[in-house]
C-alpha cells in the first residue's frame, strides 16, 4: 500500500515540475508540441528509472565508503544512461530517433533526474520504493509536459496580447497550473 | 592591456550582466531561479555559489580546451563542474549551515543548471582562460542580480519581511502565494515583462 501512496503523491502532490521546480527548461522550452513533449516524457521516464536502480546500487554498495563521490558518480551514470538510451533507440527505431532529435541528449541536465537519485537517497528508500518512486516522478514530469503542451497547442490559435508571447506566457500558464496542482494538497493526508 | 583588450574584456563582462543575462535574455537555469528564490538570502546564497563553480568551472575547461577529445567533452565537462559543486556544498555546509539547509538539494542540482555547461561549450572551449573568467563573472553576477530581483519581491510581497527584517507592521496580510511554486512563475513572467518594456522603451 505504502508503494501506491509513494506513486500518488509523486505524481499529483508533489509534483517534481510543478512543486519542485525540476525539469523546468524542457517543460518551458519544449512543449509546443503534444507529440513531442509526450515521447520526451516517455524517454525521462526510462532514464529515470535506470537511474533510480543504479542510485540505489550506488547508495548501497559503494557510497557509503566514499560518500563525497556521490554527486561526481550520479551524474556520470545519467550521462551514461542518456548515452547508452540514444545508442538504443539509434538502432531500435531510427524514426524515433529522428523524432526526438536534440532533446534525447538534453535529458543528461534535467534536474528531475539527478533530483529524483538525490531525492532518493534523502528519503533513503529501498530498490522497490526507489522504482516507484521514479514512475511517479517521471509519469509527474510527464504530465506536466503534456498538459503544458497541450494547452500551448489549444492557444496557438488564440489571440495573445503582444507583449504577454513567448516565455512570459508560458510562464504565467506555468504558474496557473501550478495553483491547479496545489489544490492536491492533502488529498491523502489520512495517510 | 591595450585599449583594445581591455574594451573587449569589459565587453565580455557587460554581457553576461545585461545584454546575455542568464535568467531575462537566455532563459537558462530555470529550476533554481524558482525554488530557491522564495527569500532573498536564499537567493543571494545560491547566486553566488553558481558564480563560484562558473568561475571554477569556466576556467579549468578553458585551461584544459585543447585537451580534451570532442567525443567525451560534454562528460569531462560535467565532472569538472560536479567537482567544484562538491566542494562548494561542503563549504557552505561548514561555513554557513543554515543557508545550507534551506538551499538543500538544490546546491546539488547547480551541477545541472544548464547555464554552467552552456558557457562552458559556448564559451569557455572556444577561449582563453582570462576571458572566460571574465564571461563567467559577468554571467555569474548577471544570474545573482537576476535571483536577487526575483527574491527579493517575493520575499517582500509574500512574507512581508527583506533578508529576514520585518518590513511591514503587525497588520500586514502577506501575499502567501507568492512564497509558494506559483508566485515564482508569476514574478519571472512580470520582470521579463518589465524587462521586454524597458528595452523596447
Amino acid at each position: 500500500m505504502e508503494l501506491f501512496w509513494i506513486f500518488f503523491t509523486t505524481l499529483l502532490v508533489n509534483n517534481f515540475t510543478l512543486s519542485y521546480f525540476l525539469g523546468l527548461c524542457p517543460f518551458l522550452g519544449v512543449t509546443s508540441k503534444f507529440d513531442t513533449a509526450f515521447r520526451l516524457g516517455m524517454a525521462n521516464i526510462f532514464v529515470m528509472l535506470i537511474t533510480s536502480i543504479m542510485a540505489w546500487v550506488l547508495n548501497t554498495f559503494i557510497l557509503t565508503y566514499v560518500p563525497y563521490l556521490r554527486l561526481i558518480s550520479f551524474i556520470i551514470v545519467i550521462a551514461s544512461t542518456v548515452q547508452l538510451v540514444e545508442m538504443i533507440i539509434k538502432k531500435a527505431s531510427p524514426a524515433l530517433f529522428k523524432a526526438l532529435g536534440v532533446f534525447l541528449p538534453l535529458i543528461t541536465t534535467n534536474c528531475a533526474i539527478l533530483g529524483l537519485a538525490l531525492f532518493q537517497t534523502s528519503k533513503e528508500y529501498d530498490l522497490l520504493e526507489g522504482i516507484v518512486y521514479a514512475l511517479g516522478g517521471g509519469g509527474g514530469v510527464t504530465l506536466a509536459l503534456v498538459l503544458m503542451a497541450g494547452i500551448r497547442e489549444e492557444t496557438k490559435i488564440m489571440d495573445v496580447p503582444k507583449k504577454l508571447e513567448g516565455t512570459i506566457f508560458n510562464l504565467i500558464v506555468a504558474g496557473i497550473l501550478s495553483m491547479a496542482f496545489m489544490g492536491f494538497a492533502g488529498l491523502f493526508s489520512a495517510h | 592591456m591595450s585599449e583594445q583588450q581591455q574594451a573587449s574584456n569589459i565587453t565580455i563582462f557587460l554581457n553576461g550582466l545585461w545584454k546575455e543575462n542568464p535568467i531575462f535574455v537566455m532563459v537558462l537555469g530555470m529550476c533554481p531561479t524558482m525554488a530557491v528564490t522564495n527569500t532573498a538570502i536564499n537567493s543571494l546564497a545560491m547566486g553566488v555559489s553558481t558564480l563560484l563553480v562558473l568561475l571554477g568551472s569556466s576556467t579549468l575547461v578553458s585551461l584544459f580546451r585543447n585537451a580534451i577529445p570532442s567525443q567525451v567533452r560534454i562528460t569531462t565537462y560535467i565532472v569538472i563542474i560536479a567537482t567544484f559543486v562538491t566542494v562548494i556544498d561542503f563549504f557552505l555546509a561548514a561555513l554557513a549551515p543554515a543557508v545550507h539547509k534551506e538551499l538543500g538539494a538544490f546546491i546539488p542540482l547547480i551541477v545541472v543548471n544548464c547555464l554552467i555547461l552552456g558557457r562552458a561549450e559556448a564559451f569557455a572551449a572556444k577561449n582563453t582562460p582570462g576571458k572566460s573568467f571574465i564571461d563567467a563573472l559577468g554571467m555569474g553576477l548577471g544570474f545573482t542580480f537576476a535571483l536577487l530581483s526575483i527574491g527579493v519581491i517575493r520575499e517582500i510581497l509574500g512574507s512581508g519581511s527583506l533578508f529576514t527584517i520585518p518590513l511591514f507592521g503587525e497588520g500586514f496580510e502577506p501575499w502567501v502565494i507568492m512564497v509558494l511554486p506559483p508566485g515564482g512563475f508569476f514574478t519571472l513572467a512580470f520582470l521579463l515583462l518589465g524587462f521586454k518594456l524597458f528595452k523596447s522603451a
